[in-house]
């Protein structure tokens, strides 16, 4: 695959090639749009394409306003502390809930263990705006709907099947034998638990918390619906801004998004690595 | 599980010290049988395993299944009438349907019109009968207005003298219909369907038909972007299966970062592209492949949702065919070649077979993902590239119907459901790879 054979026919180079091009088309589609929005961040004037003097790399062309825009709105601010406050507590509370479940989960002894994963996996097959309209109605009556505590509860909600899903997943490659090691060499539970479990699931435990994390630092059907003045966080605000006028400034926030993104994308794929090395996998 | 595995696993809980005993088999340290510690043991395990699940369980079903069946419930409930004019409700409840009902039907209904008046939840009803029949809200909140005023009977040539709609046996067996405590009208409407005027179930004139058609498109739209995707994500996938590690370990960067890209940037970044003073349509102009005036509307229409949809689910299709395909062993297709199959024939016959359960893994996980698709059809989307998703939010927040919002999503949440049971029987959920 990775290099033409000496005998290789003209058809066959035509095609390999052919293929190649191909797929770096599709790689462009993929990543273009996301590269793109970038400079145009940067772009002087308050237009959505590129000027004359960005084409021509005049420095007059580039400049931080939408940034600064950005940075100076307390709407904005607001909205960041909202998305980290809300993001925050409900990954903890996702993390905990959901670790602990999958540990239970992945014990041969659990009963009916199909059924509660279906119920515990569903609120990511459930369409959004049926969770959203569903916890809005459900959430208003007991006096939850715009409050910090109600936009928390239901972004945990919609968190904890991308945690149960990871840890159960590093936990099935769990070798049950190393806490047995352990307790023979007379480890108490607790012990064991802390200094042989805890380690070997720690990756699966963290990707599962930037996941929940993502998630509801991503969401707005659910942010539409539930909060108040008062809750909004970055996507709503996004959304509102999207909706209503959009202007560069949401580019400039699109781009700290997307630096964000690759941030997360190193930690899990360090996290990936260590996991492999940790069990004796070498790629 | 075998015997031998129990107690391999569960030695430690019993503290099992195996000897013989004077009558029976197998006792532990502490003489009960064997098989009574082990079932024991057996037993605290699964305790153990319910009680680490427990809390969780409790936390979704609370925030979560609840709050989605109560919603799933407002498809059917119909309180309204029931709760606000209980007396004709009553009334109604030895009405035959044929002509008009007797004078206490009246008598109930000038007293409910007066108290629903004074309580001012009449206006509920008037909105509730309107669903039914067109004009009824004017005629009830009309009706109740000066009904205040009537002070004795007969109330029936009073009721018909304000509105003449009184005077009708169809008014009558539809407030008869409705004063159930549960419905099945938001379910008829949501799939275009009602009663007619005797009573029995019709589909709308084709011109009024709204519901079935937005489904429909939303099936047909889905299933477009399902399709893309496959044609997109199968060249990526194979390649970067068949890739060295290393350079598909690079490339797959190419394939995660949008995927762990925020929803609103991925669907902002297309807007930005596709609008008319947008990056493509300016570098078609200066490619002076249109002209300056002839820019193409990409965006805020179908062709807007289906690009930056495909754009958006792709990941979801590639991430499971590549790890199928990264189980492929390459010496099938090789074999293939030296048996004679052209390299077509080789590929279509040897090695798509072998990667059909990526194929439905991902297609069915992207299917299910879009036919739920609120932001990127509301954002870019237009007038012709909404979804039922859309449908529902604009019965929750500008119409106002929550009932059908409800019809609608129980429908929408049945398609998921069987779906996603398909999914779980040939894949299993807890196989979805992430990252």
């Amino acid at each position: 695959m990775s290099a033409l054979p000496a005998y290789a026919s003209t058809l066959d180079r035509i095609w390999h090639y052919g293929y190649r091009i191909l797929c770096a088309l599709i790689f462009v589609f993929l990543i273009g749009p996301i590269l793109i929005i970038i400079p145009l961040s940067f772009n002087a004037e308050p237009y959505f394409t590129f000027t004359h003097e960005m084409l021509s790399f005049d420095p007059a062309g580039y400049s931080l306003r939408w940034y600064e825009d950005f940075l100076s709105n307390a709407d904005w601010i607001a909205a960041i502390k909202n998305s980290f406050i809300v993001g925050i507590a409900s990954t903890i509370l996702a993390t905990v809930l959901g670790t602990l479940a999958a540990l239970g989960l992945s014990r041969p002894q659990m009963p009916f263990r199909g059924l509660i994963m279906s119920i515990l996996i569903s609120p990511m097959i459930v369409p959004l705006i049926i969770s959203a309209a569903g916890m809005f109605f459900f959430y208003s009556s007991v006096n939850l709907a715009q409050t910090y505590l109600g936009v928390v509860l239901a972004h945990t909600a919609l968190g904890i099947p991308f945690v149960v899903i990871t840890v159960t997943a590093t936990l099935s490659g769990f070798d049950h034998s190393l806490t047995r090691a352990a307790s023979s060499l007379g480890a108490s539970p607790s012990y064991s638990f802390f200094k042989v479990v805890l380690p070997l699931v720690t990756p699966g435990v963290i990707s599962g918390a930037l996941f929940a994390f993502i998630t509801s630092f991503d969401e707005v059907v659910v942010v539409i619906f539930l909060s108040g003045v008062e809750q909004r966080t970055m996507p709503l605000q996004m959304w509102s801004g999207i909706r209503e006028q959009i202007s560069p400034t949401i580019l400039a926030v699109a781009t700290i998004l997307v630096a964000m993104s690759v941030l997360l994308l190193t930690v899990l794929e360090l996290l990936r690595r260590r996991n492999e090395r940790l069990r004796g996998i070498t790629g | 599980m075998t015997q031998a595995q129990i107690a391999a696993g569960t030695a430690d809980d019993v503290g099992l010290v195996p000897r013989t005993g004077t009558n029976s088999g197998v006792t532990t340290a502490d003489g009960t049988p064997l098989k009574v510690s082990l079932r024991r043991a057996l037993r605290r395990q699964r305790l153990w395993a319910m009680l680490l699940v427990a809390p969780l369980l409790v936390f979704i079903l609370v925030t979560f299944i609840v709050p989605v069946f109560n919603m799933a419930l407002r498809g059917v409930e119909n309180p309204q009438i029931h709760d606000i004019m209980p007396k004709t409700t009553a009334a109604l409840g030895d009405w035959d349907g044929n002509g008009l009902p007797d004078e206490p039907v009246f008598a109930a209904l000038v007293e409910d019109l007066k108290s629903g008046y004074k309580s001012k939840e009449i206006g509920k009803v008037a909105t509730r009968l309107n669903y039914e029949v067109q004009g009824m809200r004017s005629a009830i909140m009309g009706s109740a207005r000066q009904a205040a005023r009537i002070k004795s009977g007969p109330y029936k040539d009073a009721m018909i003298d304000i509105d003449a709609v009184w005077g009708e046996p169809a008014t009558w067996r539809v407030i008869k219909r409705e004063s159930a405590p549960y419905t099945l009208s938001y379910l008829l409407a949501a799939l275009d369907m009602g009663y007619d005027d005797d009573g029995s179930i019709v589909m709308q004139p084709e011109s009024q038909r709204v519901y079935v058609p937005l489904f429909t498109r939303t099936l047909v739209m889905s299933a477009t972007v399902t399709l893309f995707c496959i044609l997109l994500g199968y060249p990526v996938a194979y390649l970067l299966a068949n890739l060295p590690l290393r350079t598909s370990n690079l490339l797959m960067i190419l394939v995660l970062l949008p995927f762990w890209t925020s929803l609103l940037v991925r669907t902002t970044t297309w807007i930005v592209l596709l609008q008319s003073q947008g990056v493509v349509n300016d570098l078609l102009v200066w490619l002076h492949l249109i002209d300056d005036e002839g820019r193409i509307q990409m965006i805020f229409n179908k062709t807007g949702t289906l690009v930056a949809m495909t754009h958006i689910l792709l990941p979801f299709m590639i991430l499971p065919l590549y790890s199928v395909m990264k189980t492929v062993p390459p010496s099938y297709m090789r074999a293939a070649r030296s048996l004679g199959a052209n390299p077509l024939v080789a590929f279509w016959r040897v090695y798509v077979p072998q990667t059909v359960n990526g194929i439905g893994a991902g297609s069915l996980l992207v299917f299910i993902l879009s036919i739920g698709y609120f932001i990127t059809p509301a954002l870019v989307g237009g007038q012709s590239g909404q979804m039922i998703s859309n449908m529902i939010a604009y019965h929750m927040q500008k119409s106002l119907n929550w009932g059908l919002a409800g019809a609608l999503g129980v429908l929408l949440l049945a398609l998921v459901l069987v779906l996603y049971s398909i999914y779980n029987k040939l894949i299993g959920i807890d196989k979805i790879k992430m990252g």
